[in-house]
């Protein structure tokens, strides 16, 4: 068999918003029988980190940014309109009312259709990110090298 | 047309009729027919896109107050 073809994508951003384009993205490439690779960096770690329990993180300045900044799936805001949480409120509301995925159900659903969701290592050591601050199934951590090398032998890759 | 299978989308957005699409036609068998029935307008063109990306065969569509009817046959393996 041929091999397949690839689809990458550079997860940034943490919102609620984008992060729903970039899964519908990936899950639609996975099922039209590409590879599909995510990599999340910066805000976008945010999207994978896991919903409960804290982290243990190196430094003052680290524990006080990831006091501020929790991350999980479902603490992700809407890019515009979250009104103190009111509009991201009403924006799940719509999303349920319309039958479509929550981002956790998104991951839950890539992670079934064997996509690879990949930590970028800079960012976890900036913002002092191990290991385990990430839901089960994530893959190891890798750098823009990784990134890069597949992105080469990509027919497609975007930016979110 | 006659269809093996069925599969009732309506109701459903993007991504989630090529989703299960995608994971219906591979538990079916070469020279099969699913018939795919969504309201959402976008799969008018996106499941032709899919069975060019896929190698399977978009056989027609019907559309009926709203509602799509689209015929897959299942090419390959």
């Amino acid at each position: 068999m041929a091999e397949k073809e690839k689809f990458t994508i550079v997860v940034f951003s943490g919102d609620l918003d984008k992060a729903m384009a970039a899964f519908v993205m990936a899950t639609t490439a996975a099922s039209m029988g590409m590879e599909v690779i995510m990599f999340f960096t910066f805000w976008g770690l945010n999207i994978i980190r896991r919903n409960e329990g804290s982290i243990k993180s190196k430094g003052l300045m680290r524990k006080m940014l990831n006091i501020l900044n929790r991350g999980g799936s479902s603490r992700l805001k809407l890019s515009k309109f979250n009104m103190l949480g009111l509009g991201t409120w009403m924006m799940k509301k719509l999303m349920r009312e319309t039958n479509t995925p929550s981002i956790d159900e998104f991951i839950v659903m890539a992670q079934e259709m064997g996509i690879k969701m990949v930590p970028c290592s800079t960012s976890c050591g900036v913002l002092g990110l191990p290991d385990d601050s990430f839901r089960s199934g994530i893959m190891s951590q890798a750098g823009a090298a990784y990134f890069l090398g597949q992105a080469r032998a990509s027919k497609v890759t975007l930016f979110i | 047309m006659k269809a093996d299978q069925t599969l009732d989308c309506v109701g459903l957005y993007c991504p989630m009729p090529i989703v299960k699409t995608a994971q219906q036609i591979k538990t079916m068998k070469v020279g099969e027919i699913l018939e795919v029935s969504a309201d959402d307008k976008g799969i008018k063109l996106d499941m032709p896109a899919w069975c060019e990306a896929t190698g399977n065969e978009c056989m027609g569509m019907e559309e009926q107050g709203g509602e799509i009817k689209i015929y897959i046959k299942k090419v390959k393996a």
